[in-house]
């Protein structure tokens, strides 16, 4: 009996914490939403990718990568220190919807600009053009480029606009559709497909890691323009401006290639035709 | 949400959840039919086999399943359900595989819904036929089971509609299905309220049906005793 009414206080009690701390943060929201991304004072949340090697990584408490670093220099020139980022994890298909309704304030995540998306959202940038690309094993001589794909066996992710380009440009060519990408490189590895197709810098980011070290390559032809750009609320035209004028800045100082060379560049990696880019202005 | 159905083959995306569901529902009758006969037969091996089987796959995750099917077992096992040279064999294969994990799994299921019929019938009709000189076959065939899968029709409705939506996880190992449909719409448009509601009605359309027929049949084939 006594166990008992000690185990309801117990639930009493986390339930009353539970409810609490969902109160301040709807608190935060609302005034980080008010404030704008500028206030200094406030947490900025940033999304970005918490499962993407060279990009977006979090391993334990640390994040890593080329839009983390990105995301941080531009915080930086917004004014708000490396300790006053909140790194909210945003899966693609949530990016929109963590926009609007201002659960982040702005995302860094391999997110390409489209005409689709700037319709639920405004866009900074282009800070960096990337370009669908294949990656392979290092002993595999026999494709060379997009041209040389008929008959083989591609790997990428579930409606993934990669996935979607392979299968209507190049109709000769078989696609296996996973999850994530991590599942494609077992399967690349044991020759049950032959390419894993995506953004370059994403397939430089895996070809980086260590277990996979000398093991792949990217082929480095491009056949497509992803321009990476940071989603922001819609007609946030201020912040944007201020966003773009960082990436100016991060462009000429240096930061940016040094962004790239630290995260993706263990993999040989370099930035393709067209980088750096011009970002675009703000409408 | 017009523009979406005039653009994207949903209905295509649909029939592929059709033909999952069919074949995977067969394979899942036969596989939950044999292990429910070993988990109420007299040999004691059998009983603990059925039993495990049913534990196991019962309580591992479909995802599990459906990834250990295709990358593990095909990818790196290399056990192809299909020609490997043809150039279909991709699809082929995951379509194959997608419908051998959706029957396993669902088979533990199936079986239990069966054993949950079995025990509709009195004890005293299994004697009886064992009385008149019936085998332990003969009783389970002639007498116990085709009450037991009258008496079974309201659960196994219900492994049905869980086995519909279950096709779902499909897509996670590339089988263009409903779901995997789902998730190209959103990469191309954002994600709307739209896209959800055609895809939850689409389901709706085809587990309402099934749950009634099932409801009417359980009515109109129940034994009455």
């Amino acid at each position: 009996m006594n166990a008992r009414r000690i185990g309801a206080i117990g639930a009493a009690v986390a339930l009353a914490l539970g409810l609490s701390a969902c109160g301040s943060d709807d608190g935060g929201d609302g005034a980080a939403s008010d404030g704008g991304a500028t206030t200094s004072s406030k947490k900025l949340k940033i999304g970005i990718k918490f499962d993407q090697p060279g990009l977006g990584l979090k391993k334990g408490t640390d994040v890593t990568g080329f839009d983390v670093d990105m995301a941080k220099y531009v915080a930086k020139e917004l004014g708000t220190a490396e300790a006053d980022i909140e790194w909210v994890q945003a899966p693609s298909p949530q990016r929109e919807t963590l926009i609007s309704t201002g659960q982040v304030d702005m995302i860094f995540a391999t997110y390409s600009i489209t005409d689709a998306r700037k319709e639920k959202v405004s866009f900074a940038g282009p800070y960096f053009i990337a370009g669908q690309d294949l990656l392979i094993r290092s002993d595999d001589t026999s494709i060379t480029g997009p041209d040389s794909l008929t008959g083989k066996k591609l790997c990428s992710v579930k409606g993934s606009t990669s996935a979607q380009k392979v299968k209507d440009k190049y109709p000769g060519v078989q696609l296996q559709e996973f999850a994530t990408y991590s599942e494609c490189l077992p399967a690349l590895s044991t020759k049950g497909v032959d390419a894993l197709t995506t953004d370059d810098t994403i397939l430089a980011g895996y070809a980086a890691q260590a277990e996979f070290k000398g093991k792949f390559k990217v082929v480095g032809k491009p056949f497509s323009e992803e321009k990476y750009g940071v989603g922001l609320k819609k007609g946030d035209v201020e912040t944007c401006k201020k966003i773009t004028d960082a990436i100016n800045k991060a462009i000429k100082d240096g930061a940016w290639q040094k962004a790239i060379d630290d995260n993706l560049g263990p993999a040989g990696y370099k930035a393709g035709a067209n980088n750096p880019p011009t970002p675009d202005a703000c409408a | 949400m017009g523009e979406i159905l005039r653009n994207y083959d949903v209905l295509d995306a649909f029939w592929m959840t059709i033909y999952l569901a069919f074949f995977s529902a067969i394979g899942a009758l036969v596989i939950g039919t044999i292990l429910a006969v070993m988990r109420v037969s007299p040999v004691g091996v059998l009983r603990w086999a059925g039993t495990t089987y049913v534990n196991i796959v019962r309580n591992t995750p479909l995802t599990l399943i459906l990834v250990f099917c295709s990358l593990g077992i095909l990818y790196i096992l290399q056990v192809s359900l299909a020609d490997e040279q043809s150039a279909t064999s991709i699809r082929d294969n995951n379509i194959r595989w997608a419908i051998v994990g959706l029957a396993v799994y669902h088979a533990a299921f199936v079986c239990e819904a069966l054993r949950s019929g079995v025990n509709t019938v009195p004890l005293g009709q299994a004697e009886a036929a064992r009385s008149i000189g019936l085998t332990f076959a003969q009783s389970l065939t002639q007498v116990i089971m085709p009450q037991a899968f009258r008496g079974a029709i309201a659960p196994l409705g219900s492994v049905l509609i869980a086995l519909i939506k279950n096709t779902t996880v499909a897509s996670i190992i590339g089988v263009a299905e409903a779901s995997g449909l789902m998730k190209e719409i959103m990469e191309n448009e954002t994600a709307s309220l739209g896209v959800f509601l055609i895809f939850a009605v689409g389901f709706v359309i085809l587990t309402l049906p099934t749950g009634l027929l099932f409801t009417w049949m359980s009515q109109r084939l129940a034994v009455k005793r």
